[in-house]
């Protein structure tokens, strides 16, 4: 085996960040990405609230609203949401099971590149005669050839790469899970945040996949001269709606499923009591998931899909209160009796609790097909969505932030600014989407860039647009807390700042390169836990002290997501006037780069390097 | 340890999970597929909504051919099969074996593609081009799409085969030979339900 | 004390919810439904908020009990007792939501059958109480749909055409008689629309190449506002119309003015012109006047009783001449061209509005 051991501080910040493959640096410029994506949507959902904040308003155009509206719904799904959950898998995942990295480190990388240059091509339509315009679901027609511009494409060339990225990183879960696992560390044992992430990646290999079809559907008909959508030439518009949703409820599933993770994590770790009924948590996860791919109707009821059909999907959609309320009540009876600390991971979590079930109460009215006809479209759809990603799937990011972030940075982040983060927050969404629920029993349908006078609705949208605007400075707060805590907090070497339960606080901080110095033996559910009541406050390591294995780091995940940035463009350029360079040319150009790399990866085999003991023993010693 | 593989006794009977890098490989490309599978399964979909919509083009019992998707079916059968052997020789640790029945499978691929586009061909003359209607659109999409993995598929065996053309077996290329095969497989398999869904369906109406 | 503060919040809020139950504009807001679908969905909607309202306050009480209760003292580092979980409680709260899901799936399921069952009925539908089409009279379905009024809908970009069985062609506004099931049968023109009446019912999208079909029900005459729910492009969110419903006797008036052709325009000079100024100026190629014309742009044939202009404008003459000069500033996107004072000057646009605003059917106002 090639010894030609390389260090990481040889290499110069940029290039170390450009080709590195340890989860821990790849889970840090997931987070980095996904909060200037996070932070750019926001801002365009600024714009939108101020637009609506008044009837009639004539801030932006309806043509701008239709591109904020689809961008910002794309972006935070795809290109916020996603990301800072892949951050925590990628920081948590590993460690959680005592494992050196993930399964494929290269393939780890590979999928943060392609990610982040899928979301690079969305983001530049901006530069080529404005964005996307058919809302993040592009309906066909709208979205077809005849009547969708040049923005289209580059929400089907940019989603499909990015979307490459999101799949490769979810097959390379799957097997980490499955095969890394520290011995001991079996199935039942897993933390509930590993679980979740497990299932999500199955979700994702599942889901994303009919999404990439139906994407590649699309391109063919806007740039190729596809006949699937088109009615007059015997094409089904409908088709697009069921695909995808057969994609886009399973991707809820993916985004909020790793909340209820981080909830079971950080929960039990402030009440200092162990997950309330941790099969039951793990039955409902699964089946929460299953079901979830057999709901994606619940999105056309006014398509005209039929009663039967309707009534199916109504019963199936219902079902799956039943174990998300499983799950509300075990979080619940989880702190019940528990010693609970209120710092701002714990406000986060545990006010998730009762958000959720609000956002989950108004997905249980919407199920009812017949009703359905009413909310659909709807604010009140818009409402209910909000609640179940902000008051869901946000607060967890948060929760998680807080949580993880000594272990990350090694310094905690200011509870006092946390706390103020927490509340304008929390009042914040309360005032921008509460109303939202009336406004659209009301009559005010959703995508809607005006309203007009005397309708009723010109109050609670100043009431809506307050709210945003009070979100938006918790926000700042809280970038504001990450700069500030860098500089003025306190550093911490401890393990195990919170006193926690779960693996990742039995590694050093900051964690070493190689995680664990000796893989651990796991001997019961929570084993971090275990070892400080049981054992001797340290872990029973399952192999003796040795050299460590690690692969080195590559460009070459760098250069592959490159060449799909290049392709893709290309395929945009077929559709564009006046081209300057030839599109096919850019795309074999593209195609070049990334097969080449593939390629090249194939033929020049990567051996890794070995951690000499003498290093690891200092490292080691200097940590303890 | 994950390379601590006891080779004195020559290579372990299943070279290709012998190593933990190795068994991940398996089944993570286990899981690609699965993926994969869907992703057919979607075309599969959206050809079955869309072959009744011919928009005055031809339609699907106007321009098969049977004998020719027969022959092109029994090639790529074939193909799959010398795969097989090839792994029998990987197990065996016969090398020669491995490369000559990969290179077999190879050219049988090869012939399998030109007969596609030799078939493609012909339709796009009877007067089915791309454009003509939902169902040639999708038709061209779900049976090129697997031509495009049957291209790839031809690429990356024969990278394989160029790449270790006298390395030998080892712990480090039985994996990329055994998941290649198993690729190979894959691909089959779509063609043998496109044989059943898109052409047997397709001429008996 | 923040756990009350936060009661606090939801107490409002919950509060707010209820005060504004009788808000939003009488003959738009579902919440204060105007036929029997209507009704039906706001019933079934309380009947929902009812249980789930149950949900929430179970949930809530323990959280805050929870809150109120367990938080660790400072200093105090004793660990609590390490519960694995507890099969009773486990079952309760898997079985309990599944009775309160039972409640709801009955009326789900019979309900997405009544709304289905699109048939015209001048009985009034089958939510209708002490009427509708149950038991013996099913059996002369022929009949039924004979008496019954369906009208044809069409979406365009962004604007609402009607056609009658009767043969004539409605624009912007749709009139149905009051007190009947009128079935709507649905189309689309370009892109994909959703037809939305808000105080009368639920929603049906409609959809190029696919024919959908709804029902709606007045019970008492009144104009009542129409929406677009599906984004359909920039003017989304101005494609609104307006639903008319008449009493029978004055339907049935109004249905047999507008069948015929409309020879006597009412010659009062300036209207005169007006007409002259419509045919040089070639809008007749977009819109008809009863029946002569083409469809591309909404019908004129009773132009004059429009509630709204362009569906979204108060129908006064200012606004009228406003969207004939520029109409791309009111509704970004729509077809119609602009007609700025080089090619209708001032006298010219007096008289064409002249034209139109007396191009009325009904006959009171």
């Amino acid at each position: 085996m090639a010894d030609n051991y390389a260090n990481t501080a040889d290499k110069s910040v940029l290039w170390d960040w450009l080709t590195t493959v340890d989860h821990k640096k790849i889970a840090i410029m997931y987070l980095i990405a996904g909060t200037l994506f996070f932070v750019k949507a926001g801002v365009m959902a600024l714009f939108m609230r101020i637009q609506l904040m008044r009837p009639e308003m004539e801030f932006i155009t309806g043509q701008t609203f239709n591109e904020l509206i689809t961008m910002h719904g794309t972006i935070m799904l795809f290109l916020a949401a996603t990301p800072l959950i892949f951050a925590f898998m990628n920081f948590a995942v590993p460690l959680q099971i005592g494992a050196r990295d993930v399964a494929f480190p290269f393939v780890n990388a590979l999928g943060f590149w392609i990610f982040f240059f899928g979301g690079l091509l969305l983001s530049v339509s901006w530069f080529f005669g404005g964005g996307p315009d058919a809302g993040w679901t592009s309906y066909v027609p709208l979205a077809s050839r005849e009547h969708g511009g040049l923005g289209i494409d580059f929400y089907v060339l940019g989603l499909q790469v990015s979307g490459i990225g999101t799949l490769v990183s979810g097959i390379n879960f799957i097997v980490t899970i499955i095969n890394m696992r520290a011995p001991g560390m079996t199935m039942m044992r897993l933390p509930l945040f590993v679980w979740t992430t497990l299932v999500v990646s199955i979700l994702i290999v599942f889901a994303f996949t009919p999404l990439a079809a139906g994407l590649a559907l699309l391109m063919l008909d806007r740039i190729f001269g596809g006949q699937f959508f088109i009615p007059g030439m015997d094409g089904n518009v409908v088709l697009w709606q069921h695909i995808f949703w057969i994609f886009g409820h399973p991707e809820v599933y993916i985004l909020v499923l790793p909340a209820f993770g981080i909830i079971s994590e950080v929960i039990p770790a402030f009440s200092r009591k162990r997950l309330f009924g941790y099969s039951a948590m793990v039955f409902a996860t699964l089946v929460i998931a299953f079901l979830g791919f057999m709901v994606w109707v619940h999105h056309m009821f006014t398509v005209g899909i039929g009663p039967v059909a309707n009534s199916i999907f109504a019963i199936a959609t219902m079902a799956i209160a039943v174990p998300t309320g499983i799950k509300i009540f075990n979080w619940l009876f989880t702190m019940w009796g528990g010693k609970l600390t209120f710092n701002t991971a714990m406000l986060c979590a545990s006010s998730f609790v009762p958000t959720f079930v609000l956002g989950g109460v108004t997905g249980v009215m919407l199920a009812m097909a017949p009703v359905d006809h009413l909310y659909h479209d709807t604010y009140f759809v818009v409402a209910h969505f909000h609640y179940i990603i902000i008051g869901g799937i946000v607060l967890g990011l948060f929760a998680a932030l807080f949580y993880w972030y000594p272990k990350m940075f090694g310094h905690k982040l200011n509870e006092a600014l946390g706390k103020w983060m927490f509340w304008l927050f929390y009042i914040g969404f309360h005032l921008t989407f509460f109303v939202q629920h009336i406004l659209g029993l009301i009559g005010m349908q959703r995508r809607i860039y005006t309203y007009l006078e005397g309708q009723g609705m010109a109050t609670m949208n100043m009431i809506s647009t307050i709210g945003t605007f009070i979100m938006a400075f918790a926000v700042v707060l809280l970038v504001f807390n990450v700069v500030y805590s860098a500089y003025k907090s306190e550093r911490i070497t401890e393990r195990d700042p919170w006193d926690a339960r779960t693996l990742e606080w039995a590694t050093n901080t900051p964690v070493p390169e190689y995680n664990f110095a000796q893989t651990p033996q796991v001997r019961s559910l929570d084993p971090w836990f275990y070892e400080k009541v049981h054992g001797d406050g340290t872990m029973k390591p399952a192999e003796p002290l040795d050299d460590i294995h690690m692969p080195n780091g590559s460009i070459l995940p760098f250069m592959i997501g490159l060449g799909l940035f290049i392709g893709g463009f290309g395929f945009i350029m077929m559709n564009m006037e006046n081209p300057i360079v030839p599109p096919l040319l850019v795309v074999i150009l593209g195609a070049v780069l990334t097969f080449g790399s593939m390629g090249l990866r194939s033929i020049k085999e990567d051996h890794g390097y070995n951690i000499p003991l003498e290093r690891i023993k200092k490292i080691e010693k200097e940590a303890s | 340890m994950a390379d601590s593989v006891d080779m004195t006794k020559g290579l372990p009977s299943h070279p290709e999970r012998a190593t933990l890098d190795g068994k991940n490989k398996f089944l993570g490309f286990w899981v690609f597929l699965g993926g994969e599978t869907i992703m057919f399964a979607t075309f599969f979909g959206t050809y079955l909504g869309l072959m009744s919509g011919t928009a005055d083009g031809p339609t699907s019992s106007d321009i098969f051919s049977l004998p020719l998707v027969f022959i092109m079916t029994m090639i790529l059968l074939t193909s799959s099969l010398t795969s097989v052997l090839a792994m029998f020789a990987m197990k065996k640790n016969n090398f020669k074996g491995l490369m000559v029945w990969m290179w077999v499978t190879v050219l049988l691929g090869a012939s399998f593609l030109g007969l596609e586009i030799y078939e493609f061909y012909e339709y796009y003359h009877y007067g089915l081009g791309y454009t003509t209607s939902a169902f040639a659109s999708s038709f061209y999409t779900l049976v090129g799409l697997h031509g495009a993995h049957v291209l790839f598929g031809l690429g990356w065996i024969t990278t394989l085969l160029i790449r270790y053309r006298s390395a030998g077996i080892t712990l480090t290329n039985a994996p990329k030979f055994y998941v290649a095969s198993l690729y190979w497989h894959f691909i089959d398999v779509i063609w043998v339900f496109i044989f059943t869904v898109v052409y047997l369906m397709g001429v008996g109406g | 004390m923040s756990q009350w503060k936060r009661l606090l919040q939801y107490l409002t809020a919950a509060s707010v919810l209820f005060v504004l139950a009788g808000c939003g504009e009488e003959g738009i807001t579902a919440l204060d439904p105007q036929g029997p679908q209507a009704q039906w969905l706001y019933d079934n909607m309380l009947l929902s908020l009812y249980v789930m309202a149950f949900v929430i306050i179970v949930v809530f009480v323990l959280f805050f009990i929870i809150v109120a209760k367990f938080r660790r003292k400072p200093g105090d580092d004793e660990i609590p007792e390490q519960v694995e979980g507890s099969k009773t409680l486990e079952l309760t709260w898997t079985i309990i939501p599944i009775f309160l899901l039972a409640i709801l799936a009955v009326p789900t399921v019979t309900g997405t059958f009544i709304l289905a069952d699109t048939d015209p009925d001048p009985e009034g539908s089958e939510f209708t109480s002490g009427s509708g089409s149950s038991g013996e009279e099913e059996l002369d379905e022929d009949e039924v749909a004979e008496d019954g009024v369906t009208i044809e809908v069409t979406g365009h970009q962004y604007w609402w055409q009607f056609d009658y069985e009767e043969g004539f062609t409605a624009g912007q506004e749709v009139y149905i008689p009051a007190g009947e099931k009128v079935e709507f049968e649905l189309h689309a023109s370009d892109v994909m629309h959703s037809f939305w009446v808000p105080a009368l019912g639920g929603k049906v999208d409609t959809i190029p190449g696919i024919t959908n079909y709804l029902w709606l029900e007045a019970d008492e005459p009144g104009v009542y506002q129409g929406k677009c729910a599906e984004l359909c492009g920039p003017s989304h969110a101005l494609m609104e119309f307006q639903l008319i419903a008449l009493e029978r006797d004055e339907y049935d008036a109004w249905v047999e003015e507008m069948s015929e052709d409309p020879e006597e325009i009412q010659d009062t000079g300036e209207a005169e012109r007006g007409h002259e100024v419509f045919e040089e100026q070639g809008c007749i190629g977009c819109h008809a006047i009863g029946g002569s014309g083409s469809a591309a742009g909404p019908t004129l044939t009773n132009f004059g009783d429009r509630e709204a202009f362009a569906g979204i404008l108060e129908a006064t003459d200012e606004n009228l001449e406003e969207w004939i000069r520029d109409p791309e500033s009111i509704k970004q996107d729509n077809d119609m061209p602009a007609y700025p004072e080089e090619s209708i000057n001032d006298e010219d646009m007096d008289a064409l509005i002249e034209y139109l605003q007396s191009l009325t059917i009904l006959e009171d106002e």
